[in-house]
């Protein structure tokens, strides 16, 4: 590359990226000052020492941790049993063949096709039947397996887990589910973390079927809690911003430990599929 | 894919009758949940909106079969019709400029430079960012009077735009929200497809003296493709679900002249605001059709052989 791409390549990279990470520069700067700050012309550019005061406003007007708690039981209870199933799964359509295995993995691909919305009013009266609307388990059993992970995770085991291997344990005498525990899960752990973060992600961010199936209850979900105080503060920005970036650092956290990790498979996913 | 040997299965050759029932019931136990699950919440509650797309049911009270008439109604109701086009609209907006913005990130990511993996996570990080959190803060952004956008405009001399008020620039700014959380998504996903190019065309492509731009519009772009057209059906079909910027910055109508009210908007209002269970059905319905035609409608645009000119 010449000299004058090189310039402009990382001028347009860096113009790009900072364009990308403004808003989250601009939300510390209104969660960290008072909204005067914020309404004011010109407004304030640099952080402020409002944060507590305006953080504290937020514990006072709604439970936030309460819903930060239920959040993370949503996230993670869903996590573990989406790895477990759905590697479980993937584990089984990818090394073994029983009859009907391959009509049954249709199935699995078939289901991509279903949109949610096409599901959500059903949904919600099987949950009023159940009892669950307000309830986490609302949250968390529908999503315990998916299409997507025991698809995805399939591909990674055919190469991943050695035939074998598999060969061997069989030998020994070794039984399905203690060559699942001890042979594949060991080998899929790259592809457990891609799914684990994805799933946590998801989890976390949901927000339509949390808004209506937590509907007037005590139990809900960060990002409706956010909703409602910005229903409650309606002009009071700081207030608001400093729910808001609280809310989303513990996931940006999660996020950077797997970031390259994360992205490439992103990238694999996409190609393949 | 599916050609790998599978483990030669242990007891086929000498177990009797009985035993062979059972052997492979660890098998389908380990294969079960899923469709345990989605026989509940996926398969019946499918089956079970067409026949309350044929119902007028509130949710509470008994309900009462109307045949056809919701869907009737559906067709013919106007607001559907304005929830598709403001979702269309919004589609093209994002779309258009997302695909460019994410081409040109992905170029310059295969260049030869450094901090390629500081880039990289930078671009990604709003695709995993919270939509509700995100529409809050573009929500003080575009604010009308106080709004850092509308700041700098006025530093540059170009008058306020009202993003949250006017029909028109609601849909910018609800385009301009998309644009940014999915900008970054595609551009990984174009950069994993240049990295995956065959080097030897473009060695013949620079013996014959071709000059950049030239090598981009004829040898990269046909090649890309493939991964071109995983990217537009995808966000056809998840650009066509837009629902939480519209619900979170402007409410369950879409705000002024319902201009940010999308397809699943209209139908989250009319089914869990309105408790319309029946009509609700019958629009979830109408967005998977029109979901599934714009869909196949993209895959046959970008496929004709005419699209991107030399394509292999």
């Amino acid at each position: 590359m010449t000299r004058t791409g090189r310039i402009v390549t990382y001028t347009a990279l860096i113009l790009g990226a900072l364009i990308t990470l403004f808003p989250y520069y601009w939300l510390v700067v209104m969660a960290s000052n008072t909204t005067a700050d914020i309404y004011a012309s010109p407004p304030t550019w640099t952080f402020g020492g409002q944060f507590f005061h305006n953080i504290a406003q937020v514990f006072a007007r709604i439970d936030f941790f309460g819903s930060l708690l239920n959040t993370l039981i949503v996230a993670i209870v869903t996590t573990l049993l989406v790895l477990f199933f759905d590697s479980l799964a993937a584990f089984t359509f990818a090394k073994y063949r029983f009859p009907g295995s391959n009509v049954l993995f249709g199935i699995v691909l078939a289901t991509f096709v279903v949109p949610t919305q096409l599901s959500a009013i059903p949904q919600f009266t099987i949950m009023a039947h159940l009892g669950w609307v307000g309830d986490l388990k609302a949250l968390i059993i529908p999503a315990a397996a998916n299409a997507f992970g025991i698809f995805w995770m399939r591909q990674y085991a055919q190469t991943a887990v050695p035939d074998e291997l598999l060969e061997a344990a069989r030998m020994d005498g070794c039984g399905f589910f203690r060559t699942y525990l001890t042979i594949a899960l060991p080998v899929l752990r790259p592809a457990l973390a891609f799914l684990g973060i994805f799933t946590f992600v998801n989890a976390w961010n949901d927000y339509l079927w949390p808004l209506v199936v937590l509907v007037d209850s005590n139990h809900v979900t960060l990002q409706v809690a956010l909703s409602q105080l910005n229903g409650i503060y309606v002009k009071d920005y700081s207030v608001v911003m400093a729910g808001t970036l609280v809310a989303i650092v513990p996931l940006i956290i999660v996020f950077l430990f797997g970031a390259r990790h994360f992205i490439r498979n992103i990238a694999a996913g996409a190609l393949k599929g | 894919m599916a050609t790998l040997t599978r483990v030669p299965d242990p007891v086929r050759s000498r177990a009797p009758r009985q035993r062979k029932r059972w052997k492979y019931l660890p098998h389908y136990l380990a294969v079960s949940p899923f469709f345990v699950l989605f026989a509940v919440f996926g398969l019946y509650p499918v089956l079970y909106s067409l026949f309350l797309a044929m119902q007028r049911w509130d949710g509470v009270g008994p309900m009462k079969f109307v045949g056809l008439s919701n869907f009737q109604f559906l067709v013919a109701d106007p607001t559907f019709w304005d929830a598709m086009g403001n979702t269309l609209i919004i589609w093209v907006l994002s779309t258009i400029p997302m695909t460019a913005l994410a081409l040109l990130i992905a170029v310059g990511l295969h260049s030869s430079i450094r901090f390629k993996g500081v880039f990289r996570v930078a671009y990604f990080l709003p695709n995993v960012t919270s939509v509700v959190a995100m529409s809050l803060v573009f929500g003080s952004i575009f604010s009308s009077e106080f709004g850092i956008l509308n700041w700098f405009f006025g530093l540059v001399g170009i008058d306020p735009v009202s993003w949250l008020t006017d029909p028109w620039a609601i849909r910018v700014a609800i385009s301009i929200m998309i644009v940014w959380r999915w900008v970054g998504y595609n551009a990984i996903i174009f950069l994993a497809g240049l990295q995956a190019l065959p080097t030897d065309v473009y060695e013949a492509a620079r013996v014959d003296g071709a000059g950049p731009v030239r090598t981009f519009l004829r040898i990269t772009l046909p090649l890309l493709r493939p991964v071109l057209l995983f990217s537009v059906v995808m966000s056809a079909i998840s650009g066509l679900q837009i629902f939480t910027e519209s619900q979170v910055l402007l409410g369950n109508r879409g705000g002024p002249d319902e201009a940010g009210l999308t397809m699943v908007l209209y139908f989250y209002d009319q089914s869990f605001v309105h408790s319309d269970f029946g009509y609700g059905a019958a629009i979830a319905w109408g967005i998977f059709v029109v979901v599934v035609l714009f869909a196949i409608l993209n895959w046959r645009l970008i496929q004709r052989p005419g699209f991107l000119k030399a394509g292999r």
